[in-house]
C-alpha cells in the first residue's frame, strides 16, 4: 500500500542529506515572534480551521527560542525592538531559519522613518522575504512550503561547505542594485 | 564551574543588588548562587517577546515569591512614527497610515481620522447616508472581529485553547465578509474623507444577513465553554479589580469602564454617522473584574450583530445612492469597479474623464496628486472603538498635507492601568488583568 | 502658520511659471470668539468665570470653532484651572495631552492640549497652554488626572516639552537613549531612499510635493 510495497526486493536507497532534510522540514516549529498586524495573520495561519498550519505539524508555536526552528519576523520591527530581535535570534539553536513576513520586515515597508528598521535583513540573515501588507494566511503558507523545500534541499558535510564558499563569492562580487540595469540593458 | 566565568549565566552586582542573566548556560551554578542570598524579592523581567503579553509589550516584574509587589510597563517597541509619516502625505494618503494603528480595528482608526478632516472641511452633513449607514456596518463587523481575537487571545494565555479556534473561525467569516466588500481582509483604507472608496458589490445585504444568522449560531460555541465554566470563573473572578474612580481618573474608557458598572459609550452619548437611528443597548457589568469585562464583550458582541442588521435594512433602503460626498472638489474621484484585471478605475469614470468632461479629468488629476485642501483650524473626533474611546485630533495649517494628526487610543490609557490591577495579586493573574485590558501595542505606540 | 503662505509647489524660487506661484492663502485668524458661543459654550465658560475670579488674567482667548471650545491658559494658571475643571464643572476625564510645535509662532512654538470630558454633563472642552521652545516647562497634571502620566511622557518624548511635578519623566516610545524629538518639525522623518536598478526613489520628506 505505501511506499515499502513499490520496492524491489523492498531496499530504499537515500542520501543522508536526504533523509536529514526530510525529517528537518517536517518538524519546524516557529518561535513566536509576532510583532504587529501580520502576526495577526499569522495566529489566523495557526488557530483558524480554514487555514491550519497544523497541516505541517507547525500549530506549536514555540515560546522559548531554544525549542525553536523557524522565527517569523511578523510586522514592523522598530528601532527599540531591534537588539531584542537580535538577541532571540541568536539564543535559537542551529539550524534556524528566518521568514521576514510582510513588507516592512522585508523592507521596512511603508514606513520609511526614522523609527523602523529598513528590513530585518539589517539584523538577521533572512532565507524567504514574503511581501504582502499584511499577506494573506495562505501567502504564508505558500512562503513556508517554499521554506520546506529550502530546507529539504540543504547540504551537508562538505558538500555544505562548498555551497557556503560559493554564495559567499557570488554575493562578493554581485553587482549592487543600482547599478544593474534590469530589462533595459 | 563558578557562574563567574560563565559568559551564559553570569552575575554582577548592582546597586540595586546582584542581577542574574539567564541566557543559557550552566542551571545549576545559578541556582546555586540565588540560593545563597538572603532576599525573597526577585525583579523578573517578562520581556517584548512572550507568548502571553498581547503583542510586544514588556513588564518588569517585583515579585516576592508568588505575589507581585510592583509591575513596571515598557512600551514603545513598536513605535512606527506614523503621526509624523502622516504630515508629509496628503488628507486622503493619511487614511492608509492611520488605518494600520491600531490593527485590530482598522475601520474604527479610518472612520475616527476621517471624522475630524469631516468636522474641519465642514461637511459633516454632506456625507452621503449610505456613506455613514455603510461606515457603521463596518464598524460592527470590525466590533465582532476584534472581540473575537480578544476573546480568542485572553483565553489562550489563561490557559484554555478551544475558544481560540472557535474565535478564530468566526474571525475568518467576518474577514471574508470585508474581503468582497474592500478587496482586503485587513488595513483595508477603505474610509476616505467623505465617505466610503467604492460601494458594496451587488447582492451584499443578503449575504451580511446569513453572516450575521451564522455568527449568532457561531457564538454560541463559545459561550457555551465559558460562561459558568468553573475554571474560567475561578481564573478571572475577582481579578484585576479597578473600580469606577479608579478608570476616570486613569481616562479609561469601553468595556474595562463599562465593567465598572458605567454605561457610557460615545454611540449612545455622542453619537455620529447616524447611531442614534439604530436599537441597540449598552451592555454593563458591575463586579469590575475580568470575568466582568468578559462577559461585557461577549454580550457586545450580540448587540452589534443587532446593529448590523438594523444597517442591512437600512442599506436595501438606500440602494443605488452615492457613497461620496457631492462636492466635487472634495470627493475622491475614481469610482472603482471590477474588471477583467483586476479592480480598478471603472470603465464609465474613464469614458467621463477621457471623453466627455473636463472638469471631471481636472478633478481626477488635481485631487490624485495634490489633494484637496483643509481649511485652517483643529478638530477633535472621538469613535467608541472595541477597547473604548478613539479620537483623532486633526491640526491643519490650510493645506492639502495634514499639520498634526493625534490619535488619542484607547489602548494607551487603558495599558496604563495595568500596575493599579495586578499589584498585590499573583504572577498568573497580571496575564489576565492584561488580557481583560486587551491593549493593542500598535495602537499604543504609534 | 502665524504668517500669510504665497506660493503652490513644495519647491521655493524655481521657474515655475505657471502662474501658481503668485496665490496668497490667508492664515488662520488669531482673535477669541465673540459672545455668545452657544450651545453649553456659554455655561461652561460662565461657571468658570463664576468658580474662578482670575478667569480675565488666566485665559487669554476663548475659541469656539467647528462646534468645539478651546480655552487657551497661561501655563503659569493651568494647574489651578484644572483643579476646578475638575472638581466644580466636573470635567472628570482628560483624554490625553496632544503636542503640536508651531515653528513660526516665536515665542509659542511648543503647544499642549488637554482634551476633556465631563460625563456627567457630556461636554467636551479642550485646554491648550503654549510655551516657548527655548523654556519649554509646562506645570504637570499627572495629581490632576493620573492618566496623563504616559502622555506627558510621550509628549516629553515628541516634543520635548518638560512636565514639571511629573513624577518619573522619561522617553516612552523611543529608546531612552534616544537623542532629538522626533515631531518637531525641525527633525528629519529619517527615511532612506529606496534603491531600484538604476534609480532611487528618495524618502517622503525629500520628494518633490505640493504644500
Amino acid at each position: 500500500m505505501g511506499l515499502e510495497d513499490k520496492l524491489p526486493s523492498g531496499v530504499l536507497l537515500s542520501t543522508v542529506e536526504g533523509l536529514a532534510g526530510y525529517m528537518r522540514k517536517s518538524s519546524v516549529w516557529p518561535a513566536t515572534f509576532g510583532l504587529a498586524c501580520c502576526a495577526i495573520e499569522m495566529m489566523a495561519l495557526g488557530s483558524a480551521p480554514k487555514h491550519d498550519i497544523s497541516r505541517f505539524g507547525m500549530e506549536r508555536f514555540s515560546a522559548s527560542p531554544r525549542q525553536a526552528d523557524l522565527m517569523i519576523v511578523a510586522g514592523r520591527v522598530s528601532q527599540k525592538m531591534a537588539p531584542v530581535l537580535r538577541q532571540i535570534y541568536d539564543q535559537m539553536t542551529a539550524p534556524k531559519w528566518v521568514i521576514s513576513m510582510g513588507a516592512c520586515a522585508s523592507s521596512g515597508g511603508m514606513f520609511n522613518n526614522y523609527a523602523i528598521v529598513q528590513g530585518v535583513d539589517h539584523i538577521v540573515p533572512v532565507d524567504i522575504y514574503l511581501p504582502g501588507c499584511p499577506p494573506r494566511p495562505e501567502q504564508l503558507m505558500d512562503a513556508i512550503i517554499k521554506l520546506h523545500t529550502l530546507i529539504g534541499d540543504t547540504k551537508l558535510g562538505p558538500n555544505r561547505e562548498a555551497i557556503i564558499k560559493e554564495v559567499e563569492l557570488a554575493a562578493l562580487n554581485a553587482k549592487p542594485t543600482i547599478q544593474m540595469k534590469g530589462l533595459l540593458a | 564551574m563558578t557562574s563567574k566565568l560563565d559568559p551564559y549565566a553570569s552575575s554582577r552586582e548592582t546597586t540595586e543588588g546582584t542581577v542574574f542573566s539567564v541566557t543559557g548556560g550552566d542551571w545549576d551554578s545559578l541556582v546555586s548562587e540565588i540560593g545563597e542570598s538572603k532576599e525573597e524579592r526577585i525583579i523578573v523581567n517578562m520581556g517584548p517577546q512572550h507568548p502571553s503579553t498581547h503583542g510586544v509589550l514588556r513588564l518588569v516584574l517585583e515579585l516576592e515569591g508568588e505575589t507581585v509587589t510592583e509591575v513596571r510597563t515598557g512600551i514603545g517597541y513598536l513605535h512606527t512614527g506614523i503621526e509624523k509619516n502622516i504630515e508629509f502625505r496628503n488628507w486622503t494618503q493619511a487614511v492608509t497610515f492611520a488605518t494600520r494603528m491600531d490593527y485590530l480595528s482598522p475601520i474604527f482608526n479610518e472612520t475616527a481620522y476621517c471624522l475630524a478632516v469631516e468636522k474641519l472641511l465642514g461637511i459633516t452633513n454632506d456625507v452621503p447616508e449610505r456613506a455613514s449607514v455603510i461606515r457603521v456596518m463596518m464598524m460592527e463587523l470590525n466590533r465582532i472581529s476584534s472581540h473575537m481575537v480578544a476573546l480568542g487571545t485572553g483565553a489562550l494565555e489563561l490557559g484554555a485553547m478551544g475558544p481560540m479556534f472557535f474565535a478564530f473561525r468566526d474571525r475568518e467569516i467576518v474577514l471574508d465578509t470585508f474581503e468582497e466588500i474592500t478587496g482586503l481582509r485587513m488595513n483595508m483604507a477603505y474610509v476616505r474623507p467623505g465617505g466610503v472608496s467604492q460601494d458594496l458589490p451587488a447582492g451584499m445585504t443578503t449575504k451580511i444577513r446569513e453572516v450575521v444568522k451564522n455568527l449568532r449560531k457561531n457564538f454560541d460555541d463559545n459561550a457555551k465553554l465559558l460562561i459558568g465554566n468553573t475554571i474560567w470563573m475561578k481564573r478571572t473572578e475577582g481579578i484585576g479589580y479597578l473600580d469606577l474612580a479608579g478608570c476616570t481618573t486613569l481616562g479609561i474608557t469601553g468595556p474595562v469602564l463599562r465593567s465598572a458598572g458605567l454605561p457610557w459609550d460615545l454611540r449612545k452619548m455622542q453619537p455620529y454617522c447616524g447611531y442614534e437611528n439604530y436599537e441597540f443597548e449598552v451592555i454593563t457589568a458591575d463586579t469590575a473584574d475580568v470575568y466582568g469585562r468578559f462577559l461585557v464583550r461577549m454580550a457586545e458582541l450580540e448587540q452589534s450583530l443587532r446593529i448590523i442588521e438594523q444597517a442591512a435594512d437600512k442599506l436595501d433602503k438606500l440602494e443605488g445612492q452615492p457613497v461620496m460626498v457631492a462636492d466635487k472638489k472634495i470627493a475622491w474621484p475614481a469610482q472603482l469597479a471590477l474588471g477583467a484585471d483586476g479592480l480598478g478605475n471603472s470603465l464609465d469614470h474613464i469614458r467621463e474623464i477621457m471623453g466627455t468632461s473636463m472638469e471631471s479629468l481636472i478633478h481626477h488629476f488635481k485631487l490624485v496628486t495634490e489633494g484637496f485642501r483643509v481649511p485652517a483650524g483643529q478638530a477633535y473626533a472621538a469613535v467608541e472603538s472595541p477597547r473604548g474611546e478613539l479620537a483623532a485630533h486633526v491640526v491643519s495649517d490650510g493645506g492639502t498635507r495634514p499639520y498634526r494628526v493625534h490619535f488619542r487610543e484607547p489602548s494607551f490609557n487603558n495599558l496604563q492601568s495595568t500596575s493599579a490591577m495586578s499589584e498585590g495579586g499573583m504572577v498568573a493573574d497580571i496575564i489576565g488583568a492584561v488580557a481583560s485590558i486587551d491593549p493593542v501595542m500598535g495602537g499604543v505606540d504609534r | 502658520m502665524t504668517q500669510d503662505q504665497t506660493g503652490m509647489f513644495g519647491a521655493a524660487g524655481t521657474g515655475d511659471t505657471s502662474g501658481y506661484g503668485g496665490l496668497v492663502r490667508t492664515a488662520a485668524s488669531t482673535g477669541s470668539t465673540e459672545r455668545p458661543y452657544g450651545g453649553y459654550f456659554d455655561d461652561v465658560a460662565d461657571d468658570l468665570e463664576r468658580a474662578y475670579p482670575d478667569f480675565a488674567d488666566a485665559i487669554t482667548r476663548v475659541v469656539v470653532d467647528r462646534g468645539e471650545l478651546t480655552l487657551h491658559i497661561k501655563k503659569s494658571r493651568l494647574l489651578e484651572v484644572a483643579f476646578i475643571l475638575r472638581d466644580k464643572l466636573k470635567f472628570e476625564m482628560c483624554m490625553g495631552v496632544s503636542g503640536v510645535h508651531y515653528p513660526d509662532r516665536t515665542g509659542a512654538e511648543l503647544v499642549a492640549l488637554y482634551p476633556l470630558l465631563s460625563m456627567t454633563k457630556n461636554q467636551r472642552v479642550r485646554l491648550e497652554v503654549a510655551t516657548s521652545e527655548l523654556d519649554p516647562h509646562i506645570p504637570s497634571l499627572v495629581e490632576v488626572w493620573a492618566g496623563n502620566n504616559w502622555h506627558e511622557r510621550e509628549t516629553f518624548d515628541m516634543f520635548g516639552i518638560i512636565f514639571d511635578g511629573h513624577p518619573g519623566l522619561t522617553r516612552i516610545l523611543m529608546p531612552d537613549d534616544w537623542d532629538g524629538h522626533p515631531q518637531r518639525k525641525d527633525y528629519p522623518l529619517g527615511g532612506i531612499a529606496v534603491e531600484y536598478k538604476g534609480a532611487t526613489t528618495p524618502a517622503p520628506s525629500n520628494r518633490r510635493s505640493y504644500r
